[in-house]
C-alpha cells in the first residue's frame, strides 16, 4: 500500500499538533442563503441555530439580493452552465469580455482580465510581468495571497513596515539599481481595516519611477464617494498602475477576481499569467450575476452609503460600550481581545447570544493580537446592529473587558 | 571592526524589522527562526551589508541560517570582506 502507516501517522500526528495548539479550524455549516440573519449548523449535526451573521465580506448586501439572483437565472439558461475550455482556446463569452470593459470603466483603468479568483489573479500577475532583474517592494501586513504570488515570480522581494512611507522611501532608494519597481500593498487592510496611504505612496513612487498594484478586494464597490475603491477615496483614479480585486466580497460574493490597469501588463497576463492560461475561467452564471451587480452600484451609491452610515454606527456604539478597537473608518471593526484564548472564548460566547462572529488569533494576526473581526453590511439594518450591540455588551461585561485599556485587558487574561 | 560591525547590524535590524513595543535585541537572538525577520525581509539587510562593505554575499551563501543572529551575520561579512582583502 502507497499510503503507509507511516504516512499516515505522520499525518495524523501533524493534525493533533494544530489540535493541541488550539488552531484546528472547523466550519460552520449555513443552511440559509448568506444574509444578515442566517441558519447555521455548529456544532457539526447541532440543531439550526438563528443567528445575525458578523463576519461575512458581503458588505453591500448583494450576495443574495433577488435582482442578481434573477441575472444569474438567466446567465443560466441563455449561456450555459461551464464552458469546458480555458479562456484562450475555446471558454471566453461575449459577456465575459463585457464584464471586462465594465471593470476598467468602473475602476477608471485601461484594461481588465478576469481571472477564476483574485487567489489566482495574485498568484498570477506577478510573474506575468517581471523578471529577476525587477524588485517587489510590499507592505508587510498585505495578504496571502499577494505573498504566495510574489513568491512564484523571479523578481528580488523587500518589504516595508506597515503603511511607513519613509520606509518605502529608503526601500525605494536601496533598490535604485533595478530595472523595475513594483509596489504592492493591499486598499484595505482585511485584518486590520485600516486604509493604504495611496496618495502618499502615489507621490513617492513618481518621484523614483516605481509602479504601484493594490489589492483592492476589501474595497470595490463601496469605498470611495461612488465605490470605485480605495483609488477613489485616495483621489489617485487613473494613477495605480495594477488594480487586483475580487467579485467573491462585495461585489455578489460568489467568486472570480481579476487584474485591471495598464494596458500593456494586463496583455502580459493575458499571454503568460498562468492560472487564466491553464484553468477555466468564471463560470458564466456567475459573470452574468456579477454583471447585475455592476449595473446596481453604477446606478446608485445607495447601498454603499447605507454601508458606511452603518459602520459609523457599530463603530460608535463599540466604543461607547467600552471596547478596544482597531482605529478605522471602514466597513470592518477589529475588537482587540489580544489574547487567543480570550478571543475564541468570546466568540462563543457571542454565538450563544445569537451572534456569530468569529475570533482571529496568530498565525493569521501577529502574536497578542488576537481580535474579534466584525464586518458591516448594508445588508445589515438598525436592529440587527442593535441586538449585536446588546450581545457584545453582554459578553464585554461577563468577561470584564469593558473600558478596560489594552494593558488591563492582557494583565488579566495574558498576552 | 568586530564590535563596531557588530552594533551597526544589531542597529539596522533593529531599526529595520522591530516594532517600537518589542523586546530588545541581543547579539544571539534568533532572527529568522524566532519569527522577528522573515526570509523576505532578509534581502534588503543584505543588501544593505553588500552596498556598506563593498562586497557581493551569493545567494546560496546567504541562507536563513546565515542570517539567523546578528552575531552570523557579522561572520558571513567578516568572511566576505576577509576574501576580498
Amino acid at each position: 500500500m502507497g499510503y503507509s502507516d507511516k504516512i499516515r501517522g505522520t499525518y495524523q500526528a501533524q493534525l493533533k499538533g494544530i489540535q493541541d495548539a488550539g488552531l484546528f479550524k472547523q466550519e460552520r455549516f449555513i443552511h440559509s442563503p448568506q444574509a444578515a440573519d442566517i441558519e447555521v449548523e455548529f456544532p457539526a449535526g447541532a440543531p439550526l441555530k438563528k443567528v445575525i451573521n458578523m463576519c461575512a465580506n458581503n458588505y453591500l448586501g448583494l450576495s443574495s439580493h433577488p435582482e442578481v439572483i434573477k441575472a444569474a437565472h438567466e446567465g443560466l439558461e441563455t449561456r450555459g452552465y461551464g464552458m469546458s475550455s480555458v479562456r484562450f482556446i475555446c471558454g471566453t463569452q461575449d459577456i465575459h469580455r463585457e464584464l471586462e470593459q465594465k471593470m476598467t470603466a468602473f475602476l477608471g483603468t485601461e484594461d481588465t482580465l478576469l481571472f477564476p479568483s483574485c487567489m489566482d489573479a495574485n498568484a498570477g500577475v506577478f510573474e506575468a510581468i517581471l523578471t529577476k532583474d525587477d524588485v517587489i517592494i510590499s507592505d508587510r501586513l498585505v495578504h496571502a495571497s499577494l505573498v504566495d504570488g510574489i513568491r512564484l515570480c523571479s523578481a528580488m522581494h523587500d518589504t516595508i513596515k506597515h503603511s511607513d512611507m519613509e520606509h518605502l522611501e529608503e526601500k525605494l532608494q536601496l533598490h535604485a539599481d533595478k530595472r523595475f519597481k513594483l509596489v504592492v500593498t493591499d486598499g484595505v487592510f482585511s485584518m486590520d481595516g485600516d486604509t493604504a496611504k495611496l496618495d502618499e505612496m502615489v507621490r513617492i513612487c513618481e518621484k523614483y519611477d516605481a509602479m504601484v498594484l493594490v489589492d483592492d478586494s476589501h474595497s470595490s464597490g463601496f469605498i470611495g464617494k461612488t465605490g470605485r475603491g480605495t483609488h477613489e477615496k485616495c483621489g489617485v483614479v487613473g494613477k495605480i498602475d495594477v488594480i487586483t480585486t475580487t467579485f467573491g466580497k462585495a461585489l455578489g460574493g460568489a467568486s472570480g477576481g481579476c487584474v485591471s490597469g495598464r494596458r500593456e501588463l494586463v496583455e502580459m497576463c493575458r499571454q503568460r499569467a498562468r492560472p487564466y492560461l491553464f484553468s477555466n475561467t468564471i463560470a458564466p452564471v456567475v459573470v452574468s450575476g456579477v454583471l447585475k451587480v455592476m449595473d446596481i452600484i453604477s446606478k446608485s451609491t445607495e447601498r454603499r452609503d447605507k454601508l458606511e452610515r452603518n459602520a459609523a454606527y457599530w463603530r460608535k456604539g463599540l466604543t461607547e460600550a467600552g471596547f478596544v478597537l482597531k482605529e478605522g473608518d471602514t466597513p470592518i471593526v477589529p475588537v482587540m481581545l489580544f489574547n487567543a484564548k480570550l478571543a475564541q472564548d468570546v466568540s462563543q460566547s457571542l454565538y450563544d447570544e445569537g451572534i456569530y462572529a468569529i475570533g482571529f488569533f496568530f498565525p493569521v494576526v501577529p502574536q497578542s493580537q488576537a481580535r474579534i473581526r466584525t464586518q458591516i453590511s448594508a445588508g445589515h439594518e438598525i436592529h440587527h446592529l442593535e441586538q449585536a450591540l446588546a450581545a457584545f455588551t453582554k459578553v464585554g461585561k461577563k468577561f470584564d473587558i469593558l473600558g478596560k485599556t489594552k494593558q488591563e485587558i492582557i494583565a488579566k487574561y495574558g498576552m | 571592526m568586530a564590535d563596531e560591525l557588530k552594533d551597526m547590524v544589531l542597529n539596522y535590524v533593529t531599526k529595520e524589522y522591530l516594532e517600537d513595543d518589542s523586546e530588545p535585541l541581543t547579539y544571539d537572538t534568533p532572527l529568522i527562526s524566532g519569527g522577528i525577520v522573515d526570509s523576505f525581509s532578509m534581502v534588503s539587510l543584505k543588501r544593505f551589508l553588500e552596498n556598506k562593505y563593498a562586497i557581493s554575499i551569493p545567494d546560496e551563501e546567504a541562507t536563513p541560517e546565515a542570517f539567523d543572529s546578528v552575531n552570523k551575520i557579522v561572520a558571513l561579512v567578516q568572511r566576505f570582506a576577509a576574501k576580498k582583502a
